[in-house]
C-alpha cells in the first residue's frame, strides 16, 4: 500500500497504541503537524509552553502509565530544548520516543537556519538515535525505536527525520502490522537474531539464582534494596513476596519509591545521603545485601569503599554494564527483576529474622521533626496533604529539599505513584511530569510538590494546565530561598549564602490567577486544610503557596563521599 | 581484579553506519581515557566493520568499557584481548631522507634486519613499510632517526586471538553483555 | 566518492570523537579509519577513507582545520600516494589444506603469524586491492575472522605533511 510518508509515521504511532503526543511545532516538522490535523480524533496532541515541558510531560506520562511516551519538536532550538528532558528520562530509564525533524538533505551540515546535529547531541543521553534519510525505512525505524525504548532497561530514543523525507509528495510502501509481529520483520528481526534471542523474554541464568538462594539461606542479617528497576519492571508484587518470605528488611532508594509499600512493617525508609538511620545502619550491619534494579549511585553508595563492608553484595539488574560499575559485588544476576525475583522466591525457604529486625528498627525509620508554634513546617504540610487527599494520589516532585521531605514522608504503594527526577536531578521536572501523569491517568488525583526555585523554572506550563484543563494541585514549599543549596551553605560553606536568596520571587498566587488557575497562600494548618478541600472540590488547576521557614533542613544527612553512617545531621 | 594500568586491546565488531565510530569513541573520551590507537576496517561480511582499540586502563575499567560498548545497538560483539593470548600487529609507513648511495645502503641494512619493505623509491627519499608489534616498529624507527625521518603514519594495532578462538564465539559473559543491549 | 584524508592531531582524549562527529553529522560514512602515534608521541596521525556520496568533503576538511587540536589536514590524491593496509586473517585448515594455504601465502607475500591444529593466522600488508584478492583466494578454505587496519598513506616523493 502506497501512503504519504507522514501518514506512515502517524500510522506507526497508532500501531504502538499511542493516543497522546506532547509537543511543539516549527518549520521543519510542519509536514507531520499538517498530517496530524487529519488525525486529531485518534492522536491527542498537547501543545506545551516550551519543548522542555513537553519532554517532561511525555516522561511523566510514561512513568505513570508504564507505556511509551511520545514527544514532538522541531529542528534546531526546538530539538535542543528537549535535551534536558531527554537526559532526565535517560538517567531514570523512562521510555520515551522523541521525534524531531531536521532540514532537508541538501542543507544538512551547512549550518542552515535551525539546523543542529541533534542525533549527535543526543547520543550520550539516549539508548539509540536514528537519522532518517530514506523514507522507505520509516516503518522499520519507528517499530525498532519503540521496541528499543520499551524493552530491556527502558529509556529514551530519538528519531530525527530530514524534512524532505516528510514532504507531501513522498509516497512509501506501508503495510499495517500488529505490534507483536514487529519483532519478526525488518531490522528488529535482524537485531534479535544477531544477539541470538528468542522473541520471548530471555531467561535469567538459573544457576546464578540458585547460588543466590543458597546465600539467602545462609544469611542471618539480610537486607534488600528496592531500586528503580523494581518500579520500571513493575516487579513490586514479586519483590514484596520475596521480602515477606525471607523476612528481610527493605531499604528504598529515591527511584525505588512505589516498588515496595512505604508503610510496610519491613520497610526501613529511604537509604543514602538523606536515608533514614534504620536504612543506613542496616546497610552497614547486614551480612547479605541484595540490590534489585539499583545502580549504587553516589547518593546511595556515598563511599563505595566502605559501603556495606560487612556484607556480601548481590546485584540483580537487567543491564550488565551496571554490574561492578560503582561498588564491587560478590555475585550478580542479569535479568528482568520480575522473573528473577519470581524464581528466587520459589527457591528459598521461609525465614525469620526477628533479632535482626529488632536491631534495625531500634533506629528510627522516620525523622521526628518538631512543630513550630508560629510557622508551618514541611512535615505539617505533608501530613496535612496526606490526610486529606486520596491515598493512591500520584505525586510528582521537583528537585531539592521538598523532594526529599516528600519521599521521606509519604508512603508510595505502587509503581508510578512517585514521579521524581532522581538520577539527573532536574529542577523544573515536576509540573510537566504531573501534567503528563494526569493525562495518562485521568482518574487519579495528581499532586505536584515543588519549591519556589523549581516552580520558577518551568512554571509557564501553567498555561498548558489551564488551556487543556488538566487539574493538578501544586504545593509550593515557599521558603524564599534555594533550600537545598542553602542547606549546604549552612552546613559546609560557613553560612556564606551566595546567590541563593529568592525573596524577590513572583507572587505565585497572582501568577496562578494570571494563567487562569486558582491560587492561595497559606501560613498555618487550618488555611492549608481549607485550600486542599477547595482545590479538590474545584476540580481545576490549583496552586497552594505554603510559606515555610527559610532555614528548614532535610534530616538526616550524610556528607557526600562519607561512610553511610557518618551522619552530620540526624 | 588487577588494578595495574596497562595497554589493553579491544576488538569490536560493529554495523557499518554513519556515526558508529563516534559512538564508540565517545565512550572512551567520556571517561577521559585516551585512546592509544584505533583502527577500523571492513570484515569479510559486508556491512560490518571491525574496530580495534588500544587503551591504557586497569582490568575493571576495561571490562566496564566492554560492557558499555556491548550495550550499543550497533555493536555486534566485543572481545578484550591480552598480550600473550593474541597476535598483535601494526603497520607503519615511514618516509626517510635518502639522497646519497651510502645512506640508502645503510637504510636497506636496517630494514632487512626488521624484515621491512621499501614501497617507494624517490631520488632523495624512501618510503618504508614495516609490520610488527609496536615495540619492533619503535626500535626500527629509532635507528632510522639518524637518517632523518620526514614523516610517519601508523595504523594502530590490530589483533586476533591466538588459536581457534574468534570474536564470534559465544560464552556466558557475552550472553550477559547481550542483556545489556536491552532489547527483547 | 571515496577520499583519503590525513589529519595530524594533538594526542588528547576526545579529539577522535570530535573528528568522527564532523563526518556523521553530514551522514558521511567512514569506510576505514586508522589512528596511530607518529614519531612524535604527542602527535597522532589519523587516516580516514570516507564515502561522501555525491557531496564534496572539502567542507569537512575546512571544519577539521578549525578544530583546536587539529594540526594539519590533507586530502591525498589516489595517484600521488603510497597506500598500504595490514590484514590479519584466521582460516580453518586441515593437514591437507595447510600446504595449499602456505603456497598461497608465498605467492602473495603473506606471513604466517600463528598455527593451531585446525586454524592458521596469516598477516599481509599491501594495497587494498591486493588484500581483497588475498581474501578471495582464501575464501575456499573458510575464513573464520578478519581484522584490517584500514588504509594508511603518505604522499609520493620527499614532500611531507
Amino acid at each position: 500500500m502506497k501512503v504519504k510518508s507522514t501518514v506512515a509515521i502517524l500510522e506507526c504511532l497508532l500501531e504502538q497504541g499511542v493516543d497522546t503526543i506532547f509537543g511543539y511545532p516549527g518549520g521543519t516538522i510542519l509536514n507531520i503537524y499538517d498530517e496530524l490535523y487529519d488525525y486529531q480524533d485518534r492522536l491527542h496532541h498537547i501543545l506545551t509552553a516550551h519543548e522542555q515541558g513537553a519532554a517532561h510531560a511525555a516522561d511523566g506520562y510514561a512513568r505513570a502509565t508504564g507505556k511509551v511516551g511520545v514527544c514532538f519538536a522541531t529542528s534546531g532550538p526546538g530539538a535542543t530544548n528537549l535535551t534536558t528532558g531527554i537526559a532526565t528520562a535517560y538517567y531514570d530509564s523512562s521510555p520515551v520516543v522523541f521525534i524531531t525533524c531536521n532540514v532537508t538533505e541538501n542543507l544538512l551540515g551547512k549550518d542552515a537556519f535551525q539546523e543542529v546535529d541533534i542525533t549527535g547531541i543526543a547520543m550520550p543521553i539516549t539508548k539509540a538515535t536514528y537519522l532518517v534519510r530514506d523514507p522507505e525505512t520509516i516503518p522499520d525505524i519507528l517499530r525498532e525505536a519503540f521496541a528499543v525504548a520499551a524493552t530491556g532497561r527502558p529509556g529514551p530514543v530519538l528519531i530525527d527525520f530530514l524534512k524532505n523525507v516528510t514532504a507531501p509528495d513522498v509516497l512509501i510502501d506501508y503495510e499495517p502490522m500488529e505490534r507483536k509481529e514487529h519483532i519478526k520483520h525488518g531490522r528488529l528481526q535482524a537485531l534479535t537474531h544477531r544477539i541470538g534471542w528468542d522473541i520471548k523474554t530471555p531467561e535469567p541464568n538459573h544457576e546464578d539464582i540458585r547460588k543466590l538462594a543458597e546465600m539467602v539461606q545462609n544469611s542471618e542479617k539480610p537486607l534488600l534494596i528496592c531500586g528503580g528497576g523494581v518500579v520500571r519492571g513493575r516487579a513490586h508484587e514479586q519483590f514484596r513476596a520475596l521480602a515477606e518470605k525471607i523476612d528481610a528488611p527493605v531499604a528504598i532508594t529515591v527511584m525505588g519509591g512505589g516498588g515496595f509499600p512505604g508503610g510496610h512493617e519491613l520497610a526501613t525508609g529511604m537509604i543514602g545521603m538523606h536515608g533514614s538511620q534504620a536504612s543506613n545502619m542496616a546497610c552497614d550491619n547486614c551480612d547479605l545485601l541484595i540490590a534489585v534494579g539499583c545502580r549504587f549511585s553516589d547518593r546511595v553508595a556515598l563511599d563505595p569503599e566502605t559501603f556495606a563492608s560487612n556484607a556480601k553484595i548481590v546485584h540483580i539488574d537487567i543491564d550488565r554494564a551496571e554490574i561492578g560499575k560503582n561498588v564491587r559485588t560478590d555475585h550478580h544476576i542479569i535479568g528482568d527483576a520480575k522473573r528473577v525475583l519470581e524464581l528466587l522466591c520459589e527457591m528459598v525457604e521461609p525465614m525469620e529474622h526477628t533479632r535482626w529486625k529488632n536491631f534495625i528498627f531500634s533506629y528510627p525509620k522516620r525523622v521526628a521533626y518538631e512543630d513550630k508554634p508560629d510557622q508551618l513546617t514541611p512535615q505539617q504540610v505533608l501530613e496535612t496533604i496526606r490526610q486529606i487527599v486520596p491515598g493512591d494520589s500520584i505525586v510528582a516532585t521537583d528537585v531539592g529539599q521538598h523532594q526529599m521531605w516528600t519521599i521521606q514522608h509519604f508512603n508510595f504503594d505502587y509503581p508510578g505513584q512517585l514521579l521524581t527526577s532522581g538520577g539527573f536531578g532536574t529542577m523544573g521536572f515536576g509540573l510537566g511530569a504531573a501534567l503528563g501523569a494526569k493525562v495518562g491517568c485521568p482518574d487519579k488525583t495528581v499532586l505536584h510538590i515543588t519549591g519556589d526555585g523549581c516552580f520558577r523554572m518551568n512554571g509557564q506550563e501553567m498555561a498548558t494546565e489551564s488551556h487543556y484543563d488538566i487539574p493538578v494541585i501544586t504545593f509550593v514549599f515557599d521558603n524564599r530561598t534555594l533550600g537545598m543549596v542553602r542547606q549546604w551553605q549552612n552546613l559546609i560553606y560557613h553560612k556564606r549564602f551566595s546567590q541563593t536568596d529568592l525573596d524577590f520571587a513572583p507572587d505565585f498566587v497572582k501568577l496562578a490567577e494570571a494563567y487562569g488557575l486558582k491560587g492561595k497562600r497559606v501560613t498555618n494548618v487550618q488555611e492549608l486544610e481549607d485550600a486542599i478541600h477547595e482545590a479538590l472540590e474545584w476540580g481545576h488547576g490549583y496552586v497552594v503557596d505554603c510559606m515555610i521557614d527559610t532555614d528548614e533542613m532535610v534530616r538526616p544527612m550524610v556528607g557526600g563521599g562519607q561512610p553511610i553512617t557518618n551522619f552530620m545531621l540526624i | 581484579m588487577n588494578s595495574e594500568k596497562k595497554a589493553y586491546t579491544l576488538s569490536i565488531l560493529v554495523e557499518d553506519t554513519p556515526g558508529v565510530l563516534s559512538q564508540v569513541a565517545r565512550l572512551f573520551s567520556r571517561k577521559g581515557y585516551n585512546i592509544e590507537s584505533i583502527c577500523a576496517g571492513p570484515t569479510r561480511s559486508p556491512g560490518t566493520t571491525r574496530i580495534s582499540v588500544v587503551a591504557i586502563c586497569d582490568e575493571a575499567e576495561i571490562h566496564q568499557l566492554a560492557t558499555q560498548l556491548s550495550k550499543l545497538l550497533l555493536v555486534i560483539s566485543v572481545d578484550v584481548l591480552e598480550g600473550e593470548e593474541s597476535i598483535q600487529r601494526e603497520l607503519c609507513l615511514i618516509k626517510v631522507k635518502a639522497d646519497t648511495r651510502e645512506v640508502r645502503e645503510g637504510i636497506i641494512q636496517i630494514i632487512n634486519v626488521f624484515r621491512a619493505n621499501i614501497v617507494d623509491f624517490g631520488t632523495d627519499s624512501l618510503v618504508i613499510a614495516a609490520v610488527g608489534t609496536s615495540d619492533k616498529i619503535r626500535a626500527m624507527m629509532k635507528l632510522l632517526e639518524d637518517y632523518g625521518i620526514l614523516e610517519t603514519v601508523n595504523t594502530g594495532l590490530v589483533a586476533l586471538q591466538r588459536g581457534e578462538k574468534t570474536i564470534h564465539d559465544q560464552n556466558k559473559l557475552k550472553d550477559e553483555y547481550n542483556y545489556g543491549k536491552n532489547l527483547h | 566518492m571515496k577520499q583519503t584524508i590525513s589529519v595530524l592531531v594533538e594526542n588528547q582524549a576526545g579529539v577522535l570523537n570530535r573528528i568522527t562527529n564532523l563526518f556523521s553529522r553530514r551522514a558521511f560514512n567512514i569506510e576505514s579509519l586508522a589512528v596511530g602515534v607518529t614519531d612524535d608521541p604527542s602527535i597522532s596521525r589519523i587516516t580516514i577513507i570516507v564515502d561522501s556520496g555525491n557531496s564534496v568533503v572539502e567542507q569537512v576538511e575546512k571544519q577539521l582545520n578549525k578544530l583546536v587540536d587539529v594540526i594539519k589536514v590533507r586530502t591525498l590524491d589516489d595517484d600521488k600516494m603510497i597506500a598500504r593496509e595490514l590484514l590479519i586473517v584466521k582460516v580453518s585448515c586441515t593437514v591437507k589444506t595447510r600446504t595449499d594455504i602456505m603456497n598461497l601465502c608465498q605467492i602473495m607475500g603473506a606471513k604466517i603469524a600463528d598455527v593451531s591444529p585446525n586454524t592458521m593466522t596469516l598477516e599481509l600488508s599491501d594495497t587494498g586491492d591486493r588484500l581483497e584478492l588475498f581474501l578471495s583466494l582464501l575464501r575456499p578454505f573458510s575464513i573464520l575472522e578478519v581484522a584490517r587496519t584500514g588504509l594508511i598513506a603518505v604522499q609520493k616523493g620527499s614532500g611531507k605533511m
